[in-house]
C-alpha cells in the first residue's frame, strides 16, 4: 500500500476574500457615534384647553431670551454665552439663601439626610423662531454643564469621586437634590421681523 | 557534520510566507466591524452637527428613529431649493408627516418598548430654530417626548 498524501488546499486566496469583507465594511459603515444632548419635551396641550400659564413663583424662573439676532437676555440682563453658566449655578444652588433666588424646601433624601433644596426652580429657555439652532445648542449645552458641574462638585463632597463613578442609588440621590429643569417653553416670537 | 545542509547545492532565496496576510486582515475587519456602526440612511441632506460638551450617546439602536434637517444636497436643489428641508428615512418629508411617521414606526415596535422610543434630531447647525420648533411641536402632538439633539463633542469648553 503506497501512501498517497492528501495536496495542501490552497489558501492564498483567503487575504482576498479577507480584503472582500474589509473593503464591504469600509463602504457601509461610518465611524460617528450617535450622541447629542437629551432633552424631554413637555406633553402636548389639548387644543379646547386654553394655555394656562403655571402659577410659578417669580424668583423661581431663570429666564433665558434668545432673539433673532443670537443675542442672549438672561433675567432681564444682557449677557454673553461665557457668563451663562456661572449665573446659572448661582440660581440653582442658591447658597446664601438670597430672596430673590429660588426657594429653598428641606427635604430628605437618601446618605445626605435632610437637605434645603431648591426644589421648585425652572430654567426657562425662549427663543425666537430666527435664532440659529447652533446659538441654541450652545445655550442648551451651557446649561447642561451648570448641573453636571454642581452634581459633579457634590459628589466630590460627599465621597470624593466624580458623579459618574457613584452607584446608582448615589446618582439618584443627588438628582434628587440637584433635579434638572429646563423647560422648553411654547414657540413665541422675540423681535426680529416675522 | 550530516545535519547541516550542503551549502553550496541551493542558492534560491526562499518565498516570503503570506500564510499570516489573512490572519492580519481579519484583525483590520474586526476592528472596523466593532469600531464602527452601519449607516442608516443614504442623506439627502447635508449636515454638520452643532459642537457640544455635555454629550450622552445612545444605547439601545432599536430604540432610536431619527429626523433629519438640512439643506438639500446639490443634487437636489434644483427640485426641492436651498432651503433646509426635512428627511424621514430615506425621502424629503413635510412637517405634517412627522407626526404619522413616528405614530406608524412606535406602533411597529415590540409593546414593551413604545415608551422608550426616542427620537434623535440631526440638524445642521446653520439651521433656524423655526423649522427646530416645528418640529418640537410636531414630536409632542405625537407623544414622542424623549429627544436627542445630535451633537459632536467639542475638546473642551471654552467659549
Amino acid at each position: 500500500m503506497s501512501k498517497k498524501k492528501v495536496p495542501e488546499i490552497n489558501s492564498s486566496s483567503t487575504a482576498d476574500i479577507a480584503f472582500l469583507l474589509l473593503v464591504f465594511f469600509l463602504m457601509t459603515t461610518t465611524m460617528a457615534v450617535n450622541k447629542g444632548l437629551s432633552r424631554r419635551l413637555p406633553p402636548p396641550v389639548p387644543a379646547d384647553q386654553k394655555t394656562e400659564d403655571l402659577k410659578v413663583k417669580e424668583r423661581n424662573v431663570f429666564v433665558v431670551l434668545i432673539n433673532s439676532e443670537n443675542q442672549l437676555l438672561v433675567q432681564n440682563e444682557y449677557m454673553g454665552v461665557a457668563e451663562l453658566k456661572n449665573r446659572a449655578k448661582e440660581f440653582i444652588l442658591n447658597a446664601k439663601d438670597d430672596p430673590n433666588l429660588p426657594e429653598k424646601v428641606p427635604m430628605d433624601v437618601e446618605f445626605f439626610g435632610t437637605v434645603m433644596v431648591t426644589k421648585d426652580h425652572v430654567i426657562s429657555l425662549q427663543n425666537d423662531r430666527g435664532t440659529s439652532y447652533s446659538k441654541y445648542i450652545e445655550v442648551q449645552n451651557e446649561l447642561v454643564a451648570a448641573y453636571n458641574e454642581l452634581r459633579n462638585d457634590l459628589a466630590q463632597q460627599k465621597w470624593a469621586m466624580s458623579y459618574d463613578e457613584l452607584n446608582e442609588d448615589q446618582q439618584k440621590a443627588i438628582q434628587k437634590i440637584l433635579p434638572q429643569k429646563i423647560s422648553e417653553a411654547e414657540p413665541k416670537n422675540y423681535g426680529g421681523k416675522k | 557534520m550530516g545535519r547541516f545542509r550542503d551549502t553550496s547545492s541551493s542558492k534560491e532565496i526562499p518565498a516570503i510566507s503570506t500564510a499570516s496576510l489573512p490572519d492580519i486582515i481579519f484583525m483590520l475587519l474586526f476592528f472596523f466591524m466593532i469600531s464602527t456602526s452601519m449607516k442608516e440612511v443614504d442623506y439627502k441632506v447635508g449636515i454638520k452637527a452643532p459642537e457640544a460638551t455635555e454629550l450622552v450617546s445612545l444605547e439601545k439602536k432599536t430604540l432610536v428613529r431619527f429626523i433629519y434637517v438640512g439643506q438639500p444636497l446639490p443634487k437636489f436643489r434644483a427640485q426641492y431649493g436651498s432651503e433646509p428641508r426635512i428627511q424621514l428615512d430615506d425621502a424629503f418629508a413635510e412637517v405634517s408627516q412627522i407626526e404619522n411617521y413616528i405614530v406608524a414606526e412606535r406602533s411597529a415596535m415590540p409593546e414593551t418598548d413604545q415608551d422608550l422610543l426616542t427620537v434623535s434630531l440631526k440638524i445642521d447647525k446653520d439651521c433656524k430654530m423655526g423649522i427646530v420648533t416645528d418640529i418640537k411641536q410636531a414630536l409632542r402632538r405625537a407623544y414622542a417626548l424623549k429627544i436627542n439633539y445630535s451633537a459632536i463633542q467639542r475638546a473642551n469648553s471654552n467659549l
